[in-house]
């Protein structure tokens, strides 16, 4: 009558399901607009990692007298910046630092902003209060101000710019995991995993991780078009990346004077942080369809 | 002899989307002024769909709807702007399982029937307002003036859907439409808005079509039943045919289903299997592969349609001879 | 009934399998600014029943008259506030720990949907209380096949599938084979059939039925739905607002319903007859919410034979004369003061 043990038969071989991730990519892959902005994205990400190889020029050479040269001058395609440096190459090398900047902040406070909202939402009670209340103490302020407020107070630098944004994206990232978690925390295979004995930890692990780390990606992923922007903007204010290295923000900030003269130029930065934003935010609208199963 | 209030012709619903469904192949419907007919059917069957095809609730970009629909000698199907607004809540109204849907959860309960009955028929809002305190004690509400300024949400489960048929009825339809709307109630409350309903249609002379999977429900409401599997109608009759002398034999299988009378510790005679996904039009009986009683022509061919009387009809080549189980 | 079964009471009555105390469970309604307690909703409220080895209990009652509570009670999934669970004679937290319970007791929900984690392919689902159990992984797997094939789902087509490409039917079979994994004693099916459609309904009834003669289970079997609980049932227990308000030998009760609100049950069951359509509804109004529920009987307020005596004091569940058969009613019960009871017991 007892089915606790049955031989150790050879487990006879099974039609496998294509996995969850498996059907993800393939929604994934016939979504077109999803799939313009990853390859958009992943051009952006190997134009930084080869920059220096993809650059035609020395991005900080400057020259007094091919200062502001407008967008088609032969020799520098898209013109030159207001201290007479190639603008493809500052571009190209610039988007290392910005995506560096972008992307990195939003990276770390993933895993920080999880660990904290999951274990808000799994445990709940006067964790989750305290967890949670204390991270409410940061939407207090909006987020430039709080990205200004902590870089000006930690000076200025790369570091201190990655690790203001960090702490800037870490409420939202575990709100938002505190709310997926609480969410699937009351879902009944939980109780179910209760009922079979299971340890919280491995409730968490094998039932709660799977089924709450898309939705927080996806919310993370589109952060990072937000931590773009913030970066520039610090390094817009002195605050992030310093002359004469160059990044889009800082790009920006500098030809702003130029905008009267050579309104093009002035513009290519701020399209370029436009460019990559608008693709992460693609990217993570086409990700959050394709992990949308029903039954 | 008066016209029939209802008339589908072979009406097909297709939707299109990542996959093509067929969700109703080819119903044919006639419904009498003041009649009640029940759609008796599982999840998937099309009965919902066939309902909300009368009102065209379905959205329009992916569906395609074939036949004819008409409704009090308007075609449905070509109705639009101001003509499908009248008709919808002003010929034909609808009510559903869930009434928080109908309801609308910032105004009142009197204002919302209010403002119904003032569109439709374009009296003054005092007019209305003694409407709507008029169908609330129809749908016998207790003490309604106090109800009239209630907002949805503080109402309990069978209140709200007392509400909700006010609201429905406060332009005397001709025909009412009912979705399932017992199914999420308890016992009691469930046969307190079923004699209700009875009532009101008596009251208001209106024919209703009654969308349901509970076969009780069924008997308590309608006059006739139309059992629908796949988006087909396979068997329509009077309730007394239906239960008495059903003859497709998944009427059969639903009725012992249903439990009523079955012997204890005996097994059940469950249809085996599950309904089919409706991803290609039928080319033979749906319910073929279910079947105990199939023979080889029922996979290969369309059954007939036997039709012993108007109303009595039966999609089976068993129809006749009756089946041996 | 089969007279051989009626007569063979045993010499010495066997404990019951499973045996329920006094339980009871409110929970506080928290709310304005600072959680302070506004109310308590007395969700399961000094409930006691026993379960037989090899008997299904059916639990009926309408929507806040605590059936699922009392299920969740049973499996430790909700702590009660006060009451004893026995099992086997063993009290749950003196000398039976909740893990043992779990392995004994098992449970399926109603949304087999909800109840299957949806990144777990069907093996994994079943194998998964086995491995937390200490089984090794090959062993457990192993055992989720032929759980599958128990349930009737062929293991080499459904154990590597996941929970959205089976059908309603197939999930709950699903959920069925993993509350077997543990070889339990008892397995509670919270209205684990009724979000099914008819006929697959039957198909899974049939199959607890065959499972149960198997394994020799005991099934607590909780739905709303009268026609199957009569079919699966031994005995049925009727609750309301927390509190059992009938409890007897299924055809014992269906026949000779005994309490105003178990008749009024009965009565509210759609008629399967055209000619003897209901006429009347047996009770008006809503099921209240067991937040304050009205004082003495319960269910007082919506009785129709209510006397003085009905909000004067809780009835308390009073022993018929017939086998087994109890009921919580002023009106049953001689000497209680209504004028419909005998004068003596």
């Amino acid at each position: 009558m007892s089915a606790a043990a049955p031989a150790l038969t050879a487990i006879a071989a099974i039609e496998k399901s294509p996995g969850y991730w498996a059907g993800v990519m393939h929604r994934f892959r016939r979504d077109p607009v999803a799939m313009a902005a990853l390859i958009i994205v992943l051009a952006l990400v190997l134009m930084a990692i080869f920059a220096p190889f993809i650059a035609p020029a020395d991005p900080y050479r400057s020259s007094m007298i091919r200062r502001l040269r407008p967008i088609g001058t032969p020799g520098f395609p898209l013109g030159t910046d207001e201290l007479g440096r190639d603008m493809l190459s500052r571009l190209i090398l610039g988007g290392r630092l910005s995506l560096l900047m972008g992307v990195t902040p939003v990276f770390i406070a993933f895993f920080i902003g999880s660990a904290i909202g999951i274990t808000a939402g799994f445990v709940g009670g006067k964790v989750n209060t305290v967890l949670m209340r204390t991270i409410d103490v940061f939407f207090a302020f909006p987020s430039v101000l709080l990205a200004i407020a902590l870089s000006g107070a930690l000076g200025a630098g790369i570091f201190n710019g990655l690790l203001s944004l960090t702490i800037v994206f870490v409420p939202p990232i575990a709100r938002i995991a505190e709310s997926v978690t609480t969410a699937v925390r009351k879902i009944e295979y939980i109780e179910a995993a209760r009922a079979s004995g299971a340890s919280a930890f491995r409730i968490v692990r094998i039932h709660v991780l799977g089924n709450v780390i898309g939705p927080i990606f996806v919310y993370a992923t589109g952060l990072i078009s937000v931590s773009l922007i913030l970066a520039s903007g610090l390094s817009f204010l002195g605050l992030g990346v310093k002359p004469p290295e160059p990044e889009w923000g800082l790009m920006l900030n500098t030809l702003r004077n130029a905008i009267y003269v050579q309104p093009w130029v002035a513009a290519l930065p701020g399209l370029m942080i436009f460019i990559t934003s608008i693709s992460f935010n693609l990217l993570s609208d086409g990700l959050r369809s394709a992990m949308d199963i029903k039954a | 002899m008066t016209d029939p209030l209802v008339e589908m012709k072979d009406v097909t619903v297709r939707f299109h989307g990542t996959r093509t469904v067929h969700a109703v192949n080819g119903v044919n419907l006639t419904l009498m002024p003041g009649e009640t007919l029940s759609i008796l059917g599982e999840s998937g069957s099309g009965k919902s769909v066939t309902l909300k095809t009368l009102l065209r609730l379905l959205p329009e970009n992916r569906t395609e709807i074939g036949g004819e629909v008409r409704v009090a000698g308007a075609d449905v199907l070509s109705l639009d702007g101001r003509a499908l607004a009248n008709h919808r809540g002003g010929v034909v109204s609808m009510i559903f399982q869930d009434p928080m849907l109908a309801l609308d959860p910032v105004y009142t309960i009197g204002d919302q029937i209010a403002e119904a009955v003032m569109r439709h028929e374009g009296i003054s809002r005092q007019a209305g307002l003694a409407r709507a305190l008029d169908m609330l004690t129809r749908v016998r509400i207790p003490s309604p003036e106090r109800r009239m300024k209630a907002y949805p949400h503080e109402m309990s489960g069978g209140m709200r859907q007392r509400a909700m048929i006010a609201l429905a009825l406060s332009c005397r339809p001709k025909l009412l439409l009912a979705d399932e709307p017992t199914t999420a109630l308890d016992a009691t409350v469930q046969i307190q808005i079923l004699l209700l309903l009875r009532e009101l249609q008596r009251e208001f002379g209106m024919a209703m079509i009654f969308v349901t999977h509970d076969i009780g429900v069924a008997v308590e409401v309608s006059d006739r039943i139309a059992v629908m599997y796949a988006g087909e109608f396979v068997e329509t009759g009077t309730v007394r045919q239906i239960i008495r002398e059903p003859r497709h034999p998944y009427t059969k299988g639903l009725l012992a289903a249903n439990l009523h009378g079955a012997v204890k510790g005996e097994r059940l005679d469950a249809i085996p299997g599950a309904p089919p996904a409706l991803e290609t039009k039928p080319t033979a009986c749906s319910f073929a592969p279910r079947c105990l009683v199939r023979q080889d022509r029922c996979e290969t061919a369309r059954p007939p349609v036997v039709n012993f009387d108007p109303g009595r009809m039966v999609r089976c080549i068993h129809a006749v001879e009756p089946a041996m189980a | 009934m089969n007279p051989a079964f009626a007569t063979a009471s045993d010499p010495v009555p066997r404990p019951p399998l499973l045996s329920v105390n006094g339980l009871r469970k409110h929970f506080p309604l928290k709310g304005g600014l600072f959680g302070r307690t506004t109310g308590v909703v007395r969700a399961v409220d000094g409930v006691s029943f026993d379960v037989a080895e090899g008997e299904t209990l059916g639990i009926v009652g309408e929507s806040g008259c605590g059936k699922s509570t009392t299920a969740r009670l049973l499996v430790d999934l909700i702590t009660p506030d006060d009451g004893q669970i026995l099992l086997e004679s063993r009290r749950l937290g003196v000398d039976l720990d909740v893990r043992e319970l779990r392995r004994h007791v098992q449970m399926v929900f109603q949304d087999s949907y909800a109840s299957l984690n949806p990144r777990l392919t069907m093996e994994d689902a079943i194998a998964f209380g086995p491995r937390v159990n200490g089984m090794p992984a090959a062993q457990a797997t192993a055992l989720a096949h032929e759980l599958l094939a128990k349930v009737g789902l062929e293991p080499r087509r459904f154990a590597g599938r996941y929970p959205h490409e089976l059908s309603g039917g197939q999930r709950q079979r699903v959920n069925i084979a993993r509350a077997l994994a543990f070889s339990p004693k008892v397995v509670i099916l919270d209205e684990a059939v009724s979000a099914l459609d008819k006929s697959v309904e039957a198909q899974v009834l049939n199959l607890l039925a065959d499972l149960k003669k198997e394994l020799g289970l005991t099934y607590i079997f909780i739905s709303h739905d009268l026609n199957v609980v009569r079919y699966i049932s031994d005995r049925v227990m009727v609750m309301y607002l927390g509190e059992v308000a009938e409890i007897g030998p299924v055809e014992t009760l269906y026949a000779n319903p005994t309490h105003p609100y178990t008749r009024a049950l009965l009565a509210a069951m759609p008629s399967m007859d055209p000619d003897r359509r209901t006429q009347e509804a047996p009770l008006s109004g809503d099921p209240p919410n067991p937040i304050n529920p009205p004082s003495g009987c319960r269910f007082h307020p919506r009785c129709a034979k209510a006397e003085s005596v009905c909000s004067a004091g809780s009835p308390g569940l009073f022993k018929l004369p017939s086998d087994r058969h109890l009921v919580a009613c002023h009106a049953a019960i001689p000497g209680s003061g209504h004028s419909l009871a005998g004068v003596t017991a």
